[in-house]
């Protein structure tokens, strides 16, 4: 595989400067851009496997940016967010970000984001029913819909297995509420969020090793859930 | 009375004294015993320092007499030319009090306070003019000697032989900010006089030798000294009433006075309240309230309810006393008060009555003997004048009176019944009974005429020959005589007993309504209580529809809000409100002032000021002629009055302590951001300069690069906290509440404290069957970041650190405890204060912010938070939710 192609939209040229570093040092071919119209001509002309957005740009929207990228490209978003906004996060998300990392954030913590991303677009699950997929203990066989753990059969709701499923083709993404209740229970249950807690608890019951501390099914509080992990 | 509080009374009237004060200027007396003593240059050297201190220094007149060594002190000061006066052909030079206000200022120096202006001046007295510079607000510094002191003036020339005419009035001397006395012993000052260093006035000088001998000398220093320490002692009493130090005082003089219901109690009034001021005494007025008062016509009460309130108007404490005999009631009541001084009106009697009915004064003078009674003459010519009383004649109850027929009627049958079995005399003694209980029912009239119908019942039925008036046997006329008397004692006794009775018991319910709206009206913590209550109240003890009408801060006085009320006001009904609020003066309904007004006002009137106005209107206006009921009208304003008072003092010192607490929340917080903030940056700056400029091995560089991440990281916390902490005080923080699963939450808290809690156990106990309670999530789950890091952080590692939740009934229940050391005893609650830490001076980084911002969180989602130690060791940390009413749950087998 070839050097990954990254982009950054990012207004600051300090926070521009050591993200570039960062990520060259660790092997990937940078491109930057200081706004949303700048942002799209590079994304367009520099075909990007992966791009890192700041939500606050000094001509647009960073939400606009991922909107308009998403009619043409399935290239992952990460996000960058202050932290206090979780509003703004799932906007974001909902707009078709994949991942959001807060500021002030760590290089080895966007490293492991960018990596985690780009490890995603590969294992591709979409189309093949055949797939069985394995996180932690767990193993499912997807055409068969069958799921172990430790090669004892665990036994799923239907709606259980349904939320897993969802989690499952967005592994590796942050999935808004908003995305898995539709999902799972269809249009009409956008007010019950906490139908999703109750069954992401239970999955927790069945799939977790401490259910206290998922490793796997983790909590984006305020925002959704994601799974973690998946081969 | 040993309450260690200071009357308040004092301490505003200490206030607007030091406020007139303020505006004034500052008097400072140099005080000699007599001239030489170095008054002047004592002066001048206060003044040159004043001057060396930056204050604005004019000398006004200073009299040097020629003396070098005062001369010299001049020099530097600026010297007000003096004023030029022509005198019977000398020119005078006089101080130029114009010329001094204009150029006004800070401090001027006018010497020889007790000299007399030429004539043609402003001002007879230089001191004059030293008032109308203080009163410009100009400092004065002035120099005197203590003969020239008015009181003091006689007992000088009595020691001297040497009369001054020069004097200044004693309120001068007592109203200066400072007295400095300027000391010089005798033996010194005679040196001083014999080498020619004292300048004596022509008067003096003639009288020199007698003036100046050593005997005089002393005494006028004693008077000196004694003049300036008896200010140091008045001074220590303003000082001890300020700090309300009442131990050592002695009881103040106190004054009763006595009035009646004739018309020259005011004049008595008058005179004691003249008698008073010159004892300096607090004084009280009282009435004895016995039952022929009672009995007295409308007019006549009313007449003592306007002298009482004359005597309150003067000064005067008032009170009703109740009883019988007026003069054993005042002596109680004067050793109850602990009085020493009685005041009583005397009106001289002549002929017989002064020897059959002793006056008010002997019986006292007979009863209390320790009182000092004082006598003032009444006009004997003042006749009550009986005209005057219009109350209409009394009215006539009939029916007591065909009551007493009936029962006599009655009685006669009984008694008729009786005869055959008993014998004539006892059949008196049912008459007799008859008559009692006439007089009880009906009173003093239908008594007496049950005594006359008994008499002649039993006279008519009984004595032979019966159903004539005719009595063959004359015995009977004795018994006649002795039925009738009897009759008629024991009825009137039984009607005064009833009297009394009914007395008694309106005196008793008025005192029951008045101490039911005071007890209320302590308790009433707001305003809007208290017009409650007081609306209440008024209109159950006077039949009435009543509203309160409070000022706004225009000093418009509205209906207040919320009350029940008369319903909204007519324009001039708000005016007549507005006129009362800002006259103090009943209107309206049953008043003299707009009458025709359909509701009486009333200003609720508090010591400090009006608080509002009473508006009521009642079913029955005669209500406004009773003087009694008016005045428990009036007290219980007064009572409405001080409560609002009270409440609206509170509200004051409460704001005056939010903003305290603002005040010092705002020093915290500079104090933080200065130093807790400045401290990481000044390392991050450092850091990266040494980053930046030397040679150094890539390893140090690591090092370095590692701070400055730990140090941004830790400053971006505190910003993060400082920013929380001042979006939930602005109430910016909208809660997105939705029903969350508590175990999420926890499981995503430890997921970021991962690093944190690395080196402590943390152990989770949360029951599987915890139901889902309405939470903000990303709030609580920075309470239980903030609850569990300072866990961590306050314990040594390896402790342990668990987290307990159970719901029980509407409310869930978390608590997080550790195993360490536990908290401050004693400090658990000063935790959550804002900038507070465990330890005052503490090592560990944080600003204190934590708690607090976990406090806030919990207590905006109506639940409650709290720290305690352990039984067994350790620190717990306790904050509830409210369950709520959870939605509808989903199939989960689906």
């Amino acid at each position: 595989m070839s050097t990954p192609r990254l982009l950054v939209v990012e207004d600051d040229a300090h926070i521009r400067r050591f993200l570039r570093t960062a990520l060259e040092a660790a092997d990937f071919n940078v491109f930057e851009a200081a706004n949303v119209a700048r942002g799209l001509i590079e994304a367009g002309s520099r075909q990007p496997d992966l791009l890192i957005v700041d939500l606050g740009l000094p001509d647009r929207d960073g939400r606009e940016l991922i909107a308009e990228l998403r009619s043409w490209s399935s290239a992952p978003v990460i996000v960058l967010s202050a932290r206090d906004r979780e509003e703004d996060k799932v906007a974001a998300l909902d707009a078709g970000a994949d991942d959001y990392l807060v500021k002030p954030f760590g290089v080895p913590e966007l490293l492991a984001r960018v990596r985690a991303q780009l490890r995603r677009s590969s294992v591709n699950i979409g189309g093949d029913i055949s797939a069985v997929v394995h996180f932690g203990e767990v193993s499912i066989d997807l055409a068969a819909r069958i799921v172990q753990r430790n090669g004892q059969p665990i036994h799923l709701t239907p709606t259980e297995y349904r939320l897993l499923a969802a989690l499952i083709k967005g592994h590796g993404r942050v999935l808004t509420h908003q995305q898995l209740l539709l999902e799972t229970w269809g249009p009409g249950y956008a007010e019950r969020g906490h139908y999703l807690r109750i069954f992401m608890g239970n999955l927790r019951q069945k799939l977790e090793v401490d259910p206290s501390q998922p490793r796997h099914l983790l909590t984006e509080l305020g925002v959704g859930y994601s799974l973690a992990g998946l081969t | 009375m040993n309450y260690p509080r200071p009357d308040p009374d004092r301490l505003l009237e200490a206030l607007q004294e030091a406020n007139a004060a303020a505006r004034r200027g500052k008097l400072k007396l140099f005080l000699g015993a007599c001239a030489g003593v170095g008054k002047t240059y004592a002066m001048l050297q206060a003044a040159r320092q004043k001057q060396n201190e930056g204050v604005d220094v004019l000398i006004g007149i200073v009299e040097t007499h020629g003396r070098a060594d005062t001369a010299a002190l001049l020099v530097g000061l600026t010297t007000l030319p003096s004023r030029q006066v022509e005198y019977r052909g000398h020119l005078l030079a006089e101080f130029d009090l114009d010329a001094a206000l204009k150029i006004k200022p800070a401090l001027i120096i006018v010497d020889e306070l007790a000299h007399s202006n030429v004539a043609g001046s402003r001002h007879q007295k230089r001191w004059q003019d030293v008032e109308e510079l203080l009163v410009a607000g100009i400092d004065v510094y002035t120099a005197m000697n203590v003969q020239h002191l008015e009181s003091l003036n006689d007992i000088v020339a009595g020691i001297t032989g040497v009369k001054v005419a020069e004097t200044v009035a004693d309120h001068v001397f007592d109203s200066a900010t400072d007295v400095i006395l300027v000391d010089l012993p005798p033996d010194e000052l005679l040196a001083r006089l014999a080498a020619g260093k004292v300048y004596l006035p022509d008067a003096a000088q003639r009288a020199s030798k007698h003036f100046f001998r050593k005997g005089n000398l002393i005494a006028l220093r004693e008077l000196a000294l004694r003049r300036t320490a008896d200010r140091v002692d008045a001074q220590m009493r303003a000082y001890r009433a300020d700090r309300a130090i009442a131990n050592v005082w002695q009881a103040r003089e106190r004054l009763l006075v006595c009035i009646g219901a004739g018309p020259s109690s005011d004049k008595l009034v008058r005179s004691a309240a003249r008698l008073a001021a010159k004892l300096q005494a607090d004084w009280i007025v009282a009435y004895v309230e016995t039952p022929t008062f009672q009995r007295g016509s409308k007019q006549q009460r009313g007449r003592i309810l306007a002298t009482l309130k004359l005597a309150e108007e003067l000064g005067a404490e008032t009170a009703t006393l109740a009883g019988t005999d007026a003069a054993a009631t005042l002596a109680a009541y004067a050793r109850g008060r602990n009085v020493g001084k009685l005041v009583i009106g005397h009106r001289c009697q002549t002929g017989w009555r002064r020897k059959l009915l002793p006056g008010l004064a002997d019986q006292l003078a007979e009863r209390a003997a320790e009182l000092d009674l004082y006598l003032v003459g009444l006009d004997p010519a003042v006749v009550v004048p009986a005209v005057a009383d219009r109350t209409p004649p009394r009215k006539i109850y009939w029916r007591g009176y065909a009551e007493a027929v009936a029962i006599v009627a009655a009685t006669s049958v009984l008694a008729g019944a009786l005869l055959s079995v008993f014998d004539l005399a006892n059949v008196v003694m049912v008459y007799l009974l008859a008559v009692v209980m006439i007089a009880l029912r009906s009173g003093r009239g239908p008594g007496a005429l049950a005594a006359f119908l008994s008499v002649a019942s039993f006279d008519f039925f009984f004595v032979p020959p019966q159903l004539t008036f005719t009595v063959n046997d004359s015995q009977y006329l004795f018994t006649f005589a002795m039925m009738l008397a009897v009759a008629l004692i024991i009825g009137q006794l039984a009607a005064k007993l009833r009297f009394e009775a009914n007395v008694a018991r309106r005196r008793e319910r008025r005192a029951d309504e008045l101490s039911g709206l005071s007890r209320q009206l302590s308790g009433a913590l707001t305003t809007e209580q208290i017009i409650g209550i007081a609306v209440d109240r008024i209109n159950a003890i006077f039949h009435a529809r009543s509203a309160v009408l409070l000022p706004d801060s225009q000093e418009r006085v509205r209906e207040a809000q919320g009350g029940p009320g008369l319903g909204s006001l007519t324009d001039t009904d708000a005016d007549v409100a507005q006129w009362v609020y800002d006259h103090q003066q009943h209107a309206g309904q049953g008043s003299n002032t707009l009458p025709s007004s359909p509701a009486r006002y009333l200003p609720l009137k508090a010591p400090m000021r009006t608080r509002g106005v009473l508006a009521l209107q009642v079913s029955q206006l005669s209500l406004f002629d009773e003087p009694e009921e008016m005045r428990l009208l009036d007290t219980c304003a007064a009572q409405i009055a001080l409560a609002l008072e009270r409440v609206h003092f509170v509200e004051v010192a409460q704001d005056a302590l939010v903003s305290m607490e603002g005040e010092r929340l705002r020093n915290g917080l500079l104090t933080t951001v200065s130093h807790d903030l400045r401290t990481p940056l000044t390392a991050l700056v450092g850091l990266a300069d040494t980053l930046a400029g030397s040679e150094l091995s890539t390893e140090v560089r690591h090092e370095l690069a590692e701070a400055i991440r730990d140090k941004a990281r830790s400053t971006a916390e505190l910003v993060g906290k400082l920013l929380d902490m001042a979006r939930l005080q602005s109430g910016a923080v909208t809660l997105r509440r939705d029903w969350q699963s508590l175990e999420e939450v926890l499981g995503s808290a430890r997921r970021q404290l991962d690093s944190v809690l690395a080196n402590h156990t943390v152990i989770s106990r949360l029951p599987p069957d915890l139901p889902l309670c309405e939470f903000d999530p990303v709030l609580i789950e920075r309470v239980l970041v903030n609850l569990l890091e300072n866990a961590a952080k306050y314990t040594p590692p390896g402790s342990e650190i668990s987290i307990l939740a159970v719901s029980r009934g509407d409310l869930m229940r978390i608590t997080v405890d550790d195993n360490g050391p536990g908290l401050p005893a004693g400090r658990e609650e000063k935790l959550f204060g804002k900038f507070e830490r465990g330890e005052s001076e503490s090592a560990l980084p944080g600003v204190g912010l934590g708690l607090a911002i976990s406090r806030a969180i919990i207590e905006a989602h109506g639940g409650r938070m709290y720290a305690e130690n352990r039984s067994e060791g350790g620190a717990r940390f306790v904050f509830t939710l409210p369950l709520g009413t959870p939605p509808s749950m989903p199939d989960t087998s689906l």
